[in-house]
């Protein structure tokens, strides 16, 4: 729905500017972005993300200000601001609290895109870009944390770039090279140390612009709203950007804002682990090397493969066969309150990936693989044989014919004082 | 029975989402037996500094601290803790002189002197702590192949061992993130130096180790440091073994966060802040909408 520019400069300046560099325009058309009012709550999610991109990286840069990126000073480093830095502790807690509050809000605006169906045309690029931000902050956490260089840390790091040695079972030696390349070395030291933070200060500006990029395609095709049907009637369906969604995205944010202070000041260090806190030590290993919780379901299904390189696919797999997402699916009805089958697919496929959550934390035993190799086979099933099975032979309920008509019964006047709706294009 | 270890509760917030779908009957989560085969499971206790409006109890934490100067500086050092926070605001806020006077026992490095030697000097209330052995190689020669942890963040490095059923789960992470369980360190500290028992009969102890309940393994290399009477105290708190162990526990917490209060002082204005905030905004946001059919 990119809709026509309703700017009109007014003075003289803010003329000659628009004739040279359009910026105050291209500000002016956003804010009026006709947006679907029958958005619910779920929708807030893409303000929120915004909002926890620009906290970590405005707390990110404060606290690379103090810390040392060397083996031997990392740890001690991060302490020094917890402790001597002025509200120091109050950084370190809300970018680690932060890092966990941007993943609970991806998760939810994903699920969200699957419920609704908003990877489906013409918002597949939008959706791919998504995945392609998915993967970058899930490669940004894994270095951050990382680099508090404490056992969890440096294990973590062990395990995961050994991964790559399985693609020895291919190629004799490359695994091998390709993971002492990583390192910079014949071990996890201090070369690696430094590249994962020069890599954890560079991927979130990759991540701004990846973001671009993703509100770009946004504000070409829409957003897509509860009913899953595009928008008809411009003037009766949507509401600018400015001032309807724009109070509804801080209020939903304050919202959230109360979440994540509760955990910043109240209970920061639950969602990491104890061991974290005690020095890297490559002599001794811990007995239970576990990820953050974000990366759980990811590590459960590395897990349940019997073999390494196939653990590896697996993993890489789940999130590579969210690229494919728009095209798997062949319901032509986007949003799943109008897809009687497919809501209980979805439901078990959110549930799975909440079992594989616990199971990638729990002890390894034979029921827990079992549970494992169930929940990943479901998680692949879901895009690979339901997403085009049930969009076949599902029978839709009806949907509305217009966004309108799930309002229209509404008793109040209509007359949408202080909506200002614009023209379509 | 999954035995799940407390770092899987921490973590799977995933689960927080349908815990916090369902209702308050979350807090009748079952209670495990407390002793099960070879597990022991370690209470939560009531600590000063837990909760909303935690707080550190001066008077604990100077004879926490006397107990550290009596029985565990032989061995363990706070290595992140400087002299100075000994006088610090929500510490054990100790006369400056009697801090000065306890750091000048030791010696730090100190630049060069004119002959080109390391200069050595008293510490002071600037310098960080000095430990009792050089390093970890002095260490275990001096103690049999034991290392002492630093203990400056002993109590966040720790956590407990809880046997959790799979589909109690969800219930208990809710109830530790609304009780705010940031204890677990504390509550196994305390276990640990409380936990020294005879070994069960068929329990093959290595020479040289002592048996503890609460230690992973069982065998600690650490023999009972602690014991009724230990420690003699200045404010004639009695002195047991259970109170000497709860009071090092208490300085040991404040020692991994003498920032705490300060936290927790903050976050609830902030919290306060933030709710009136989002009221104002939901208000306004009700207000732009007021005539939008949607
Ligand atoms: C830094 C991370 C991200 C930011 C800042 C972000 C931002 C946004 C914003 C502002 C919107 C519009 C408001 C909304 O619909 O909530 C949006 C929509 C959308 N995002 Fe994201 N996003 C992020 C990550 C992702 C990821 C990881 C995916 C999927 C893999 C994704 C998929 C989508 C889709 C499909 C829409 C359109 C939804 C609709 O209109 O129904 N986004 N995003």
């Amino acid at each position: 729905m990119s809709h026509a520019s309703s700017y009109e400069p007014k003075t003289s300046v803010t003329r000659w500017l628009d004739a040279r560099l359009p910026i105050v325009r291209f500000i002016a058309d956003f804010m009026v972005f006709p947006t679907p009012r029958n958005l619910n709550y779920l929708w807030t999610f893409g303000a929120i993300l915004a909002f926890m991109l620009i906290a970590q990286i405005v707390t990110g840069v404060i606290l690379a200000m103090h810390f040392a990126p060397n083996t031997a000073l990392a740890f001690d480093s991060v302490e020094k601001i917890m402790r001597d830095v002025n509200y120091g502790w109050l950084m370190r807690y809300a970018h680690a609290v932060g890092a966990s509050m941007f993943f609970l809000a991806v998760y939810i605006h994903m699920f969200r895109g699957i419920y609704y169906g908003s990877y489906k045309a013409p918002r597949e690029v939008l959706w791919m870009i998504g995945v392609a931000i998915f993967l970058v902050m899930m490669a940004t956490a894994f270095m951050g944390y990382s680099l508090i260089w404490g056992q969890m840390s440096f294990w973590a790091v062990t395990v995961i770039t050994n991964l790559f040695s399985s693609l020895d079972t291919l190629y004799s030696g490359l695994g091998t090279t390709l993971v002492q390349w990583i390192w910079g070395g014949f071990s996890v030291d201090n070369a690696t140390l430094n590249r994962l933070f020069s890599l954890h200060y560079l991927l979130p500006f990759v991540l701004v612009g990846l973001v671009v990029l993703h509100v770009w395609a946004l504000h070409v095709v829409g957003s897509n709203n509860p009913t899953g049907v595009e928008v008809k009637n411009v003037e009766k369906e949507t509401l600018p950007f400015y001032a309807y969604f724009t109070t509804k995205d801080l209020f939903a944010l304050a919202a959230f804002g109360v979440i994540f202070a509760y955990f910043v000041f109240f209970t920061p260090n639950y969602l990491g682990d104890a061991v974290n806190y005690v020095p890297a030590n490559p002599l001794l290993t811990p007995p239970h090397i576990v990820p953050e919780w974000y990366f759980l379901p990811f590590y459960a299904i590395l897990r349940a493969v019997p073999s390494k390189l196939g653990g590896v696919l697996a993993m890489f797999g789940a999130i590579v066969v969210l690229f494919f997402v728009p095209w798997l699916d062949t319901s032509r009805v986007r949003s799943a309150s109008y897809r009687p089958m497919f809501r209980w697919f979805f439901w078990a496929f959110v549930f799975s990936c909440l079992a594989l959550g616990y199971l990638g934390a729990a002890p390894v035993t034979e029921t827990s693989t079992m549970a494992s190799q169930f929940f990943t086979f479901y998680y692949f099933a879901f895009f690979l044989i339901v997403m085009p099975v049930v969009g076949i032979y599902e029978t839709p309920k009806p949907q509305p014919d217009s966004i309108a008509d799930t309002f229209t019964h509404k008793s109040d006047d209509g007359s949408g004082r202080g909506a200002r709706p614009v023209a379509a294009e | 029975m999954t035995t799940m270890t407390s770092s899987l509760v921490r973590r799977s917030l995933g689960a927080f989402v349908i815990g916090s779908v369902l209702s308050a009957t979350a807090f009748s989560a079952p209670a495990s037996a407390s002793e099960t085969a070879g597990h022991y499971e370690v209470p939560r206790l009531e600590w000063t500094f837990g909760g909303l409006s935690g707080y550190f109890d001066k008077q604990q934490l100077r004879r926490g601290f006397k107990v550290y100067q009596t029985v565990c500086q032989a061995c363990h050092n706070l290595a992140h803790l400087s002299y100075r926070n000994l006088t610090q605001p929500g510490g054990p806020e100790l006369p400056k002189e009697e801090v000065e006077a306890y750091a000048a026992q030791k010696q730090v490095a100190d630049g060069f002197n004119d002959a080109g030697e390391v200069n050595m000097r008293p510490a002071k209330l600037a310098d960080l702590f000095v430990g009792p052995f050089k390093n970890d190689k002095e260490a275990a020669a001096a103690l049999n192949g034991s290392v002492p942890p630093d203990l400056s963040l002993i109590t966040k490095a720790r956590s407990i061992e809880r046997n959790i059923e799979w589909y109690a789960f969800p219930f208990i992470m809710l109830k530790d993130i609304l009780t705010q369980y940031q204890e677990q360190g504390a509550d196994y500290t305390h276990a640990l130096l409380t936990g020294y028992t005879d070994p069960p009969a068929d329990f093959n102890l290595l020479p040289g180790l002592s048996y503890n309940r609460v230690f992973p393994g069982h065998q600690i290399g650490m023999p009972q440091p602690l014991s009724d009477g230990m420690v003699e105290y200045d404010d004639g708190t009695p002195s047991t073994l259970d109170q000497q162990a709860k009071d090092v526990t208490a300085f040991l917490a404040w020692a991994a966060e003498p920032s705490l209060v300060e936290r927790k002082k903050l976050g609830a204005w902030v919290l306060i802040y933030l709710i009136i905030l989002a009221g104002l905004l939901y208000a306004s946001k009700k207000l732009i909408w007021r005539n939008v059919k949607h």
